[in-house]
């Protein structure tokens, strides 16, 4: 039997929940930016939720996780506070890093996450640090890296995949494969336009996954993770997959399709396939689903109250949590 | 003489250099952007900043090349190329990300042509947005010229406006040493006048933007427009102030910085990298060595403090000197001379 087959109920509506929160936070953060009242730069993570909830499922506060540019999704996967979050998005001094990191620096070390990186192939090195000592502890704890399809040329994700392959520590590299890094295709910056095979390559036991189908990914990252905690060492999970959105708000998408995303939109939501697959099968009915839809959307219209109400940081702020400074 | 955004002025500067020179190649992240995408449209991107555009239409992609998300191989492969004869113009994205490429940088290309004894040209340019004033968080706003100036071999390019940005752009892509030239974001949009022809702004030659005779100021990049900006307002007082920008760090123009000290007796020297072993720090202990006997009083420094840049944008506004702070260390070093 494979794992996803013996989630109960309450298992696959917490896993619905989550992909539907991340899914409300980005698609209500997109209406947000665009009345300008949110700084910098925010990459969306809508039309990938069941990578970062297939694998978070699978994994508790005490394994860890790093992250990318593209993190939001992740962070609420491993259990970051989404009040928090929204607040920090917004540079509000009871954020999750006290306004000083935003949207692209997310961390949360007491659930595991590691951080959000605005270094396209920073994280990766980090997770096998933490793989490192996960091993040491011997708890049967794992590391995840997760990274896009442009982040799988950066030559520090090389490094990391074959270190954790000779080390043979438990850390996995989440290759989430949106088929674009900004405005460039995956398939021309990937010279050899296979992730996995590219992870196999390096020594790692690797598999390629729809990531739009959540119970593929938890199933895939189960192996994974049985394989890491039975001191198996490191796996690979390429999760081919879409962004509903540009690589960052207010990207004119030139490089795309005129009808790309309306076709992935049908095709590719992971929510959608969820709701067919309950239905098909039965384990949750349409109106719990409706009411967890209900519960969600309220929650987002709280939060980002709370976050447009919350203070900003004051100028002291900006000398604390530095070991000294002149 | 037409007005110009220094996005503008960048970009006809590599448009006439790539006309003139055939050996002149760009290449970077989204430089045009576009390939391998669904939309079958070439120049999707123009590069992230918009500097880059229509290159990639006019001189195709065998010189306009869309790289990976490498950046160690996108420096390192600029800098072989120049080695075997080309002169690279490569693009980092952002400056932070010399983080990744530091070793191509440090101890590749800033060493070739004197641990070769002389036998080495390597003439590549690496381009990079810096600064803060965008919210862009630690990892995407930091002023890197401290850093890249303490290397021996390269040569560090801080353009304040339009024009010197095409000017110094054309001299650095015909300069046979490598340069790293440090675009600041938010002083893309600047407009200034500048000539259609090509020309040039040679390195190590400081700019005087005010003249003045009561304090020399110093000012680096965006630093200089703030600095204006707090100079002018103390002009309807009644002080006046030399505000020289030097427009390249490596050569540093010490010459022209020392002998207005010599004339006003009192420096603020206005950097938006970090103070420690900054190029305030720098300028000060140069000016301390050579004009001691004529400064009346104490060097000031405006620098952010000495931590990463932040986020929220409260934060990040406390933390780039600006025009009041300027005009503060102006007002004091007036009071306790
Ligand atoms: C070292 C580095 N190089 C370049 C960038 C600029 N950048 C940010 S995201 C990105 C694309 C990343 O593509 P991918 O890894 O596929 O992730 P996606 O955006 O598709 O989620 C680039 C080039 C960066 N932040 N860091
Ligand atoms: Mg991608």
């Amino acid at each position: 039997m494979s794992d996803s087959a013996r989630l109960d109920g309450t298992r696959l509506l917490r896993a619905y929940r989550q992909m539907k929160l991340i899914r409300e936070f980005e698609e209500r953060l997109h209406v947000e930016i665009a009345t300008g009242e949110i700084p910098g730069f925010t990459h969306l993570y809508a039309g990938q939720e069941a990578v970062a909830v297939g694998v978070c499922e699978q994994l508790g506060d005490a394994d860890y996780i790093v992250s990318t540019h593209r993190g939001h999704g992740h962070c609420i996967a491993k259990g970051c506070d989404v009040g928090g979050m929204m607040k920090e998005i917004y540079g509000r001094r009871d954020g999750l890093c006290h306004g000083k990191g935003g949207s692209m620096h997310i961390a949360d070390i007491d659930k595991g996450m590691l951080g959000a990186n605005a270094i396209v192939g920073g994280g990766p090195p980090l997770a096998v640090g933490a793989a490192i000592a996960c091993k040491l502890r011997g708890g049967g704890h794992v590391s995840v890296a997760f990274g896009g399809d442009g982040s799988a040329n950066q030559g520090t994700v090389f490094e990391a995949m074959n270190m954790a392959v000779v080390l043979q520590v438990p850390a996995i590299f989440v290759f989430e494969n949106n088929g674009y890094s900004e405005h460039t295709g995956c398939d021309y910056a990937v010279g050899s336009k296979d992730l996995t095979a590219r992870a196999r390559g390096f020594g790692l036991v690797a598999e390629c996954v729809d990531g739009a189908d959540f119970h593929a990914v938890y199933d895939a990252m189960g192996r994974a993770v049985e394989r890491a905690r039975a001191g198996g060492g490191p796996s690979a999970i390429e999760a081919r997959i879409t962004r509903f959105y540009g690589h960052f708000e207010g990207d004119p998408q030139k490089y795309r399709a005129r009808d790309e995303v309306a076709r992935h939109r049908e095709t590719m939501d992971c929510l959608k396939r969820f709701r067919e697959r309950m239905r098909a099968g039965g384990e949750l009915a349409e109106a719990q689903l409706d009411a967890v839809d209900a519960e969600v959307l309220a929650l987002i219209e709280r939060i980002v109250a709370d976050a447009k109400a919350a203070p900003p940081p004051v100028e002291a702020d900006l000398y604390t949590d530095v070991y000294i400074h002149y | 003489m037409p007005q110009m955004t220094m996005r503008d002025a960048l970009n006809q500067a590599l448009h006439q250099e790539m006309e003139r020179d055939e050996r002149v190649i760009v290449l970077g992240e989204d430089v045009s952007g576009g390939a391998g995408g669904t939309s079958g449209e070439r120049e999707a991107s123009g590069g992230i900043f918009g500097v880059t555009k229509g290159l990639l239409p006019r001189f195709g992609a065998g010189r306009v090349i869309d790289t990976p998300i490498s950046e160690s191989a996108i420096v390192g492969a600029a800098g072989g190329a120049a080695l075997a004869g080309l002169r690279p113009v490569a693009e980092l994205m952002f400056a932070d990300f010399v983080g990744v490429c530091m070793d191509q940088i440090y101890n590749q290309i800033a060493k070739f042509r004197y641990m070769f004894g002389g036998k080495s040209r390597c003439p590549v340019v690496i381009r990079m947005a810096m600064g803060a004033g965008m919210n862009m968080g630690p990892q995407h706003s930091q002023s890197i010229y401290a850093l890249m100036t303490a290397v021996p071999g390269l040569k560090v390019v801080v353009p304040s406006n339009a024009y010197d940005a095409k000017g110094l752009l054309i001299e650095a892509i015909r300069d046979d040493d490598p340069v790293v030239f440090l675009e600041h974001k938010a002083l893309y949009p600047r407009k200034g006048e500048v000539p259609e022809k090509p020309y040039t702004v040679p390195f190590g030659e400081a700019a005087l933007v005010r003249e003045g005779e009561h304090v020399t100021v110093v000012a680096i990049a965006r630093m200089v427009p703030f600095a204006e900006r707090a100079i002018d307002a103390l002009a309807k007082e009644g002080i006046t102030c030399d505000l020289i920008d030097p427009r390249t760090t490596s050569p540093l123009d010490f010459d022209t910085i020392v002998e207005s000290v010599e004339g006003t007796g009192r420096l603020v020297v206005v950097d938006e990298s970090p103070p420690r072993c900054s190029l305030a720090a720098d300028i000060a202990a140069t000016v301390a060595e050579r004009a001691f006997g004529r400064l009346k009083a104490p060097i000031a420094q405006v620098t952010p403090p000495h931590t990463p840049v932040p986020f929220a944008p409260a934060l990040e506004r406390a933390y780039v000197p600006g025009p009041p702070r300027i005009e503060a260390a102006i007002r004091h070093v007036l009071k306790v001379s």
